[in-house]
């Protein structure tokens, strides 16, 4: 089934290229092919759910830096397929919204631009949906750190009153992950790296 | 002399009690909490429980939930409270009337708990003044009901007289 629609895939759009993958079917598809791409996979070959969108940041030293991720599913073959499409621009990445052909797309879109930055070209409603709206970074790029930055929070009333700002949390020698082995008392999240603190620096 | 003499007598004192005013007016508040459930995580499910047979918090007479901020005098706060509804949380507190007490209930709650990230308010103390805080990730009912237990101890401790002169501007008497 899979090598049969792989074949058809291939033959019917010739901008796809293979792109390796340990599961399902997977390609690269150029931004500016992608709405017609998605606009076919609805119609003609059955896959009605866009089941996830993401994106992946490689790092600010290559390019293309942004690749946006679609995982669609057809409900009669039921096999997922997915499509990666390289944002062409590493300062302004902007990729074409789907959101007028898979309704689905619409919150996910505006999740990736909250977190990447990215922008979806003629999405109906493209604002942040888990940050508040002023809020200036994108916390899901690679130079962005986990425990945050400063940043005043948006209700001027609310800081005169409590004096409150958001401010990078205490890390501790964190990411606090579990070494996953062992007995619970062992496997306890923790500080991979306990030798400092943000009281004491950390030496190499 | 026996203990006949200090116990309260109808016929030589008529229909009187006489008391403190703090004791009966904390009396009166520790004895009728309505809380103000502020659910914002897995805690709040905890609280459900709390307030579900089982559990039954209408054993302490805190069971009338309110989720008007203008009816209740104790917010619970079970959950994250994260950077972007910290402002919600400070303004339905600042809606509720005096007196008023807070639950920060969990580790979330506390002290931002595990989320040491760019999202999460470090502690709702932050915010607002806390009253007591329940450990736990999330608390047990019987943890909850400890720490509402604890805040009643608390609410019976206050000088609430004095407290309402002070809000009224007026002068205590000696």
């Amino acid at each position: 089934m899979d090598e049969e629609l792989a074949q058809r895939l291939v033959e019917r759009f010739a901008f796809l290229s293979k792109r390796t993958s340990k599961d399902c079917l997977s390609y690269f598809c150029p931004p500016e092919n992608l709405v017609e791409l998605a606009t076919s996979l609805r119609d003609r070959e059955g896959f009605e759910m866009l089941v996830d969108l993401t994106a992946l940041d490689w790092g600010q030293e290559n390019s293309p830096r942004f690749t946006t991720l679609y995982h669609f599913y057809s409900l009669a073959l039921k096999i997922y397929l997915r499509i990666a499409c390289d944002c062409p621009c590493n300062d302004k990445p902007d990729v074409p919204s789907l959101a007028a052909i898979y309704p689905a797309a619409d919150w996910h879109e505006r999740e990736v631009f909250d977190m990447f930055g990215i922008t979806f070209a003629g999405h109906p409603n493209l604002k942040r949906i888990l940050m508040w709206d002023e809020y200036p970074y994108h916390p899901l790029r690679k130079e962005f750190p986990l425990a945050g930055i400063e940043t005043p929070l948006p209700a001027p009333d609310v800081v005169e009153v409590t004096n409150v700002s958001v401010k990078p949390a205490p890390m501790m020698g964190g990411p606090f992950v579990s070494p996953a082995e062992g007995n619970v008392s062992e496997s306890e999240p923790r500080a991979k790296d306990e030798s400092w603190t943000e009281e004491v620096e950390k030496t190499l | 002399m026996s203990t006949k003499e200090i116990v309260y007598d109808s016929k030589v004192e008529g229909e009187i009690v006489v008391t403190r005013a703090d004791a009966v007016v904390n009396w009166i508040r520790q004895h009728s909490v309505w809380p103000m459930p502020m659910g914002l995580a897995c805690c709040a499910i905890e609280l459900m429980a709390t307030a579900a047979p089982k559990f039954d918090i209408s054993r302490f007479g805190m069971e009338v939930m309110r989720f008007s901020p203008r009816q209740a005098d104790c917010m619970i706060v079970a959950g994250t409270v994260t950077y972007k509804m910290a402002e919600v949380v400070r303004r339905i507190y600042d809606q509720m009337g005096d007196p008023k007490w807070v639950v920060a209930m969990g580790a979330c709650a506390s002290t931002g708990g595990m989320y040491r990230s760019y999202a999460v308010l470090q502690g709702v103390d932050n915010i607002i003044p806390v009253d007591v805080y329940v450990s736990g990730c999330p608390p047990r009912p019987e943890a909850l009901l400890d720490a509402m237990i604890k805040l009643q101890d608390k609410i019976g401790r206050e000088p609430s007289v004095r407290n309402l002169r002070k809000s009224q501007g007026i002068a205590s008497v000696a």
